[in-house]
């Protein structure tokens, strides 16, 4: 019974240990087994601090026998992607800059799952400062797509990814700047949700693009991708573009079979592997024999994503990072000098190659006679976008893409090739431009490798996007899939 | 001194950074205030953790907006922050959140005094326009130690406006007359307390020349960072002279930013135009627009204190008070402010009551204060009226007692005197010491007539009566001691006028 605890659902786990019948302490431990059985082999986590976790076991097994349970996640492990910070966890964004940094706080996130009870469990790996789409980029080590291991799992979020389709984990925190949840999600066959921006508080998720950052739930189903969304959606002081569920009303669900599903024109033709299109098309005439309206939808400017993503993400990284310095914390350069020598050093020290580039890239489109001819005119296509998906948003309820143009890729094999890289996002970063919520959900395979197919919704439409998600999880059997290991 | 040779007309520009006086940082929620150990006043925020994020103080906002209306700017609909990059180890991201497109001040004046012919004598009245003021966050502070260097952000953080003057100062008398206006309208708005010996306020000096009667701008040199008005006014000193030196020698003037050596009372050099930082200024993504409701502006408004020269008019025009002490009176709000609950208790004299106020309780104060201040080394010290032990109904009672011809006027300063050190009523002392003076015609008529029969002062009636008319103070001394000094000085005269006739 115990070693097959790593496969169930959230849900499940909850309503055994509401029963009585599994206790939080039996499940962390079970969890940790399965941690040191495939960790090793998967390379999804970079920190577990066992003794910590089974005395947040132990507690909370306490609070219930107390009749003081906190909720639906009372007793079930999170882990976290290891740029939201927990205090007292490591907080390194897989960076050997920030390599020896604790936190000396917690994150809005991190604060709203211990209010819930969930345990707080360990640290996920990512593409360093979250810059990649296949966490080739962590400076602390490798992670492998539980189904293929000589493939990526996806990024930045491919910790995140990676521990739910191992089994590692019920439930995960990733973020998303361009695709970061959606994309790994998406190649590790497991739900992910990038939120409308401003719906979950930022505070405590370290900055790549804070116009584009939002930190989202991912697990490996939509009942468990909610469960987890509806903890840690709300108000926040400490982040002024957060404005949480209170504010505004979140869009209700409706009916899914009701959906009016607009599919891009011309979005099957840019690259898309055949048997990823095969996928996405058969998932578009499920929903059309649902008794959905499908219709074909205009978006000019969608060309512009990419490019535009590139220009507004590492300006703001450029910034973001400057406080990386060697002088406060993180990394400081043995070699000696003024300070700002030793500034210098650190930085050229501490930092990784992509991570590096972007800094130089987002230096040069904001300088002196050049910003206007890129992040001015980024900010402009930007609002451009943003308009063009509103408008198509008024007359559909949703937008649907696949979620990456193909499969994920092998070890290495584009590593060399950053533009190549940056196309993964294609799908996924107009939904960060705009602030919009979207979802990936798994679809079918192409040969033993998952594909996702991609839901844009309007803002504040998470209900919707989980319902329709919901609707094809249901016929089709895809929830709770794990990769043998 | 600080006027140039004549064909030549110096043209100064200030920006000025004002610590505000708010509880906490401009974007954290961690408190500050001066003398603390270092790095004691942080949070994540303040040292820029990873994850952190900026949160708009509203009081600081407040203030600004206070400030603004103060100098009579328009109130903009909205503000917003943007990120000035730039890497030192006392900036703690390596950015500095300021407005750069949108301040939370715009336009506005400052009218400033200049000296008038004498101390007595008001001086000529200006309106220097300001361009627009910003909020933004101030840095930390390095030092270096033997091999190494310290930081300590404890100012890191601490809210900072930046007034900036458009180039309205024509010499340096009118940029000290400015920044001392300046400073009142601050404090006594409750918007900072720019006490310039804790750095809460520094100012940035641009100078240029020009030939009288040219209308176009000479280029100009900016000086950093000086902090007192004396380094501001030596600047202009002396940044005139070396550009008059410079363009009568043939040369030109290089755009430069520069630094002050007050010691050595000397500008120099730090670095030109070619040098000048690439700030990559961009809106700040963590800090949505700012929306300034009209509600706020209409609730702030009240705050907004009587202007000090409108104070300095209605003192000397309505109030009939000599230049000086209303001059003295209006650079402090909180004794202004007293002066006007004891005109109130006592209308008729004004002048009596400021006289008082201005000299006397300003010098027993300021005495038992010792000094405080500053920016403005000139500045008479600040007082602080919590402690005065003497209420204004009090004074005016004093004054009162005078004008009734109860106490005489020498008098009337013994009693300020007990009044200070006790806090009792004047009628209280004056009756305590016996000092009432004696006033009762029929006694003292009675008292006169005694001394004149007397044959000790017979000479001086004789000589009196000859026509000295000084001869008449030699009764005077036996008519005092008769009454231990309590007979009306006044009566008496005209007493002995009567029977001596």
């Amino acid at each position: 019974m115990a070693d097959a605890l790593h496969t169930l659902s959230a849900a499940e786990l909850g309503r055994r240990l509401a029963a009585g019948t599994l206790t939080s302490r039996a499940l962390c431990e079970a969890l940790i087994a399965r941690y040191q059985a495939v960790n090793e082999t998967v390379g999804a986590f970079t920190y577990l601090d066992q003794a910590d976790v089974l005395a947040q076991a132990d507690a909370s097994d306490a609070r219930r026998k107390a009749g003081q349970g906190r909720g639906p996640l009372e007793g079930i492990p999170v882990a976290i992607k290891d740029n939201i910070a927990v205090k007292g966890q490591p907080l390194t964004c897989s960076s050997k800059m920030l390599a020896s940094l604790v936190s000396p706080y917690d994150s809005h996130v991190a604060e709203r799952l211990r209010a819930a009870g969930a345990i707080l469990y360990g640290r996920l790996n990512m593409d360093e400062f979250a810059m990649g789409s296949s966490t080739e980029n962590s400076a602390i080590r490798k992670t492998f797509n539980p189904w293929d291991l000589a493939r990526i799992p996806g990024g930045s979020s491919g910790g995140s990814a990676a521990a739910l389709a191992a089994g590692l984990v019920p439930l995960s925190l990733g973020s998303d700047t361009g695709g970061s949840i959606r994309q790994p999600a998406s190649h590790c066959g497991v739900v992910g949700l990038k939120p409308t921006y401003g719906l979950i508080s930022r505070f405590g998720l370290v900055a790549f693009a804070s116009s584009l950052d939002q930190i989202g739930p991912m697990a490996r189903s939509i009942e468990d991708c909610e469960l987890l969304l509806n903890a840690l959606s709300s108000a926040d002081g400490r982040d002024m573009t957060c404005f949480g569920p209170s504010d505004r009303t979140l869009t209700p669900a409706g009916d899914a079979k009701k959906l009016r599903i607009g599919i891009p024109k011309g979005f099957l033709g840019k690259g898309v592997a055949p048997e990823v299109a095969a996928a996405v098309n058969a998932a578009v005439e499920f929903y059309r024999a649902q008794g959905c309206a499908i219709s074909e939808v205009e978006l000019p400017s969608a060309d512009l994503a990419v490019p535009t993503y590139y220009v507004v993400a590492t300006a703001e990284a450029s910034s973001n990072l400057g406080r990386y310095d060697g002088v406060r914390y993180g990394h400081r350069s043995a070699s000696a000098g003024t300070p700002v020598e030793m500034m210098t050093a650190s930085r050229s020290e501490g930092f990784g190659p992509e991570v590096k580039r972007r800094i130089l890239l987002g230096t040069f489109v904001l300088s002196a006679g050049y910003a206007d001819a890129y992040y001015v005119r980024a900010l402009r296509a930007r609002a451009k976008i943003r308009s063009e998906y509103l408008a198509a948003l008024a007359g559909v309820d949703v937008l649907l893409t696949p979620t990456v143009p193909t499969p994920a890729f092998k070890v290495g094999e584009k590593a060399s090739d950053p533009l190549q890289l940056y196309l993964e996002d294609i799908f996924t970063i107009p939904a960060n431009l705009a602030g919009l919520p979207a979802i990936s959900v798994p679809c079918g395979k192409s040969g033993h490798l998952p594909v996702g197919f991609h839901l844009v919704g309007a803002p504040l439409s998470e209900a919707k996007l989980l319902a329709a998600g919901r609707l094809f999880e249901t016929a089709h059997g895809f929830a709770h899939q794990q990769a043998a290991l | 001194m600080s006027t140039p040779p004549s064909d030549w007309e110096v043209v100064i520009g200030l920006e000025v950074h004002v610590q505000l006086h708010t509880r906490a940082k401009v974007f954290a929620s961690s408190p500050w205030g001066f003398g603390k150990e270092p790095n004691e006043q942080v949070d994540p925020v303040v040292l820029g953790l990873p994850g952190t994020l900026p949160v708009v103080n509203r009081e600081a906002v407040e203030k600004s907006i206070l400030f603004g209306l103060v100098v009579g700017a328009s109130v903009p609909e909205h503000c917003s922050w943007d990120r000035k990059n730039y890497f030192y180890p006392d900036n703690p991201k390596n950015y500095q959140l300021t407005q750069k497109d949108f301040p939370v001040v715009v336009g506005g004046q400052v009218e400033i005094e200049l000296p008038g012919a004498s101390r007595n004598v008001m001086g000529e009245h200006k309106f220097i326009r300001i361009h627009h003021a910003h909020l933004e966050e101030d840095v930390g502070k390095l030092s270096h130690a033997g091999s190494g260097s310290l930081v300590d952000y404890n100012r890191a953080g601490v809210p900072l406006l930046e007034i900036v003057t458009e180039p309205d100062l024509r010499s340096s008398a009118e940029a000290e007359a400015f920044l001392r206006s300046l400073v009142a309208m601050l404090t006594q708005a409750g918007v900072a307390d720019c006490d310039m010996e804790k750095g809460q306020l520094r100012c940035d000096c641009n100078v240029s020349i020009r030939r009288r009667g040219v209308e176009k701008l000479g280029t100009r040199t900016e000086t950093k960072n000086l902090n007192s008005i004396s380094s501001v006014r030596d600047t202009v000193i002396y940044e005139t002279a070396r550009q008059i030196r410079e363009l009568e020698a043939g040369r030109s003037i290089t755009q430069e930013t520069r630094g002050w050596n007050a010691e050595l009372a000397r500008g120099y050099v730090l670095r030109d135009k070619e040098d000048a930082h690439d700030y990559r200024y961009f809106p700040d993504p963590d800090i949505p627009t700012l929306k300034i409701s009209r509600e706020t502006v209409a609730r702030l408004a009240k705050l907004v204190p009587e202007s000090l020269y409108d104070r300095q008019r209605r003192y000397v025009e309505k109030l009939g008070l000599p230049y000086t002490a209303a001059s003295v009176l209006v650079n402090d709000r909180a004794l202004a402010e007293w002066f006007e609950l004891a005109v109130a208790a006592h209308p008729t004299n004004p002048s009596g009551i400021a006289n008082l106020v201005a000299n006397d309780l300003l010098r027993d104060l300021a005495a038992s204060a010792g000094t405080a201040g500053a920016f403005d080394e000139t500045a008479p010290p600040a007082v602080s009226l919590a402690s005065c032990p003497i209420k204004p109904a009090q004074l005016a009672g004093l004054v009162k007692l005078t004008d009734d011809g109860v106490i005489s006027k020498q008098q009337a300063k013994e009693v300020f005197t007990e009044m200070f050190k006790t806090g009792q009523d004047a009628a209280a002392i004056v009756d305590a010491k016996g000092l009432r003076q004696n006033s009762d015609t029929g006694e003292l008529e009675k008292i006169v007539q005694e001394v004149i029969a007397d044959p000790a002062v017979a000479k001086s009636i004789a000589e009196y009566r000859a026509g000295n008319e000084k001869a008449i103070n030699a009764l005077k001394g036996p008519i005092m001691k008769r009454t231990q000094g309590k007979a009306n000085p006044v009566l008496i005269d005209q007493l002995l006028r009567k029977f001596l006739g």
